[in-house]
């Protein structure tokens, strides 16, 4: 108990006395886990909402695996995507190994199934005659695919959320992809383990504690977003 | 009104995450030939020798070094797979094989320090004072008291098999044997709070000794228990890809009279005595004498 409010102090200390090693894995943390989010959301919304809005045999198939990726063990997604990228792999071309482009990667496939489950679930509990009526009114099917992303957004706004959440706080994929180097591809979650490895629980607690505020900023802003959508 | 301010939220968070992209593309643009990838032992890093050498090394030569902390054995697989520049391992044996299969050249000898057996202060098996470590491992097993061991293929875990081959006893399986699977930090902790011995490296040791009020030296000073670590280039012959410059950079200033000085000091101030022992240009059979 005591370690923990020693933790507890500690976070704040490197909080108020904006200790630069601190800020900057902050920053990078936000940074790596905000584009990778980012890239999913892309790939997360557009596919999702074709599945939703089409009809193919095996359907509910795809559908499944969607479902199950959303459960994507991130340090299998790390152990693939560091085989891939390996210097001498298939991808290793691209020697992205040990940066943070490697873990944008790995946290962008860690998210994206999380992203695509949500809006394809969202898109699908619209009612189905709402998109015959878009239609009627003469709307072009770009036009009615995009009423309807807008009619969901509250549930793709969690979606948002979820996969944020789902990477921020992913430490597998990271560490091996990444390398946790030093002022460079070092992020929170990597960091406290780190610390914890070292024995140094103060730091690492106080690290744990710095991740939770900055997941809540974060969420505290979509949320924010998420809501005035709802009011209207 | 509400609808236009929704838009305009939107519209702000589109523009943040833009930039937050933007941003990163900037600052992740490390020079590419200029990276040397360091395959190295969770002691270097935990024991923070490494945080104290690489600025100065960077510093010295422009190169951007990414330190992968694994176990020796991780480490020296990444080099026989071409996926290291350099190593800085300490499994000797492991590590002349290595060489003799040609995937690692100029094996230079950079420092030493030692094992030791630590353990609860109660000290269940009475193995404080026996001089022979192999004894006190014995001693140890016939107690059936709590042993952790790394389990990871590390150097310290190679060091550990080696004497445990000594005293004739298999371990592994046993109800008194605990195997972590993990780096020597987090070993110790799991030791220090199961109130198990360890065998560890002197270096990690001291240098988290302060949350681990819980463990004791209590087998030290047998010359089974040196612990060499050698700097191995990755054989660029094998791997086209390995950055040779790079690599015999890194080696020669391990090597080199201002680092071994560094060595020599590092941890003096903090902890009382030094965490290792420079021994670059000697001999392997005259260390610890």
């Amino acid at each position: 108990m005591e370690l923990i409010i020693q933790g507890i102090i500690k976070a704040f200390e490197l909080l108020i006395s904006f200790d630069p090693e601190v800020m900057s894995i902050t920053w990078l943390s936000l940074k790596i886990s905000g584009t990778a989010t980012f890239i999913s959301l892309f790939f997360g919304v557009s596919i999702g909402t074709a599945v939703a809005l089409t009809n193919f045999p095996g359907k509910r198939l795809v559908i499944s695996i969607i479902n199950t990726g959303m459960g994507l063990p991130p340090v299998v997604v790390g152990l693939f995507v560091t085989i891939l990228i390996w210097r001498n792999g298939p991808l290793g071309f691209l020697e992205i190994l040990y940066t943070p482009y490697a873990m944008i990667v790995a946290q962008a496939i860690i998210a994206t199934p999380i992203v695509m489950g949500i809006s394809l679930a969202s898109i699908q509990n619209l009612p189905p005659n709402l998109r015959l009526q878009i239609l009627s009114l003469g709307a072009s099917r770009m036009q009615m695919v995009w009423v309807l992303i807008k009619e969901s957004k509250l549930p793709l706004l969690a979606a948002v959320m979820a996969g944020f959440g789902g990477v921020i706080s992913e430490v597998g994929a990271s560490i091996m992809v990444g390398g946790n180097i030093k002022g460079y591809s070092r992020v929170l979650t990597t960091a406290t383990v780190m610390e914890t490895g070292k024995g140094n629980f103060d730091i690492a607690i106080a690290l744990g504690i710095i991740l939770l505020i900055l997941a809540f900023l974060v969420n505290l802003l979509l949320t924010h977003v998420q809501q005035r959508q709802h009011l209207r | 009104m509400h609808r236009f301010k929704s838009t305009k939220w939107l519209i702000t968070l589109t523009v943040v995450a833009a930039l937050v992209v933007l941003g990163a593309a900037n600052v992740f643009a490390a020079p590419k030939q200029k990276n040397i990838i360091l395959a190295t032992t969770t002691s270097t890093q935990d024991s923070g020798l490494l945080d104290k050498l690489i600025p100065l090394f960077e510093k010295q030569t422009g190169y951007f070094v990414k330190t992968i902390s694994v176990g020796s054995g991780a480490a020296m697989k990444m080099g026989e797979k071409g996926e290291a520049d350099v190593l800085l391992v300490h499994s000797p044996d492991a590590e002349k094989k290595l060489v003799d299969e040609g995937y690692g050249v100029n094996r230079r000898l950079v420092m030493h320090n030692d094992f030791i057996i630590v353990g609860p202060a109660a000290d269940p098996a009475k193995i404080k004072g026996v001089k022979s470590s192999a004894e006190a491992l014995k001693m140890i097993a016939n107690a059936n008291a709590l042993f952790i061991s790394r389990g990871d293929n590390s150097g310290t875990h190679a060091k550990e098999k080696t004497l445990w081959a000594k005293t004739g006893i298999t371990p592994a399986k046993q109800k008194w044997y605990q195997e972590t699977g993990a780096g020597m930090g987090h070993t110790l902790n799991v030791a220090a709070e199961k109130k198990g011995y360890t065998l560890t490296d002197r270096g990690t040791y001291l240098a988290i000794r302060k949350n681990l009020a819980a463990l004791e030296i209590l087998n030290e000073g047998d010359a089974a228990l040196l612990n060499i670590y050698h700097v191995i280039e990755v054989n660029p012959v094998k791997w086209p890809k390995v950055n040779v410059a790079g690599s015999k950079a890194f080696a020669d200033f391990m090597v080199s009279n201002n680092t071994q000085a560094i060595i020599k000091t590092f941890g003096v101030d903090k902890y009382g005595s030094p965490l290792f022992f420079p021994d670059a240009g000697k001999k392997v059979e005259d260390l610890g004498k």
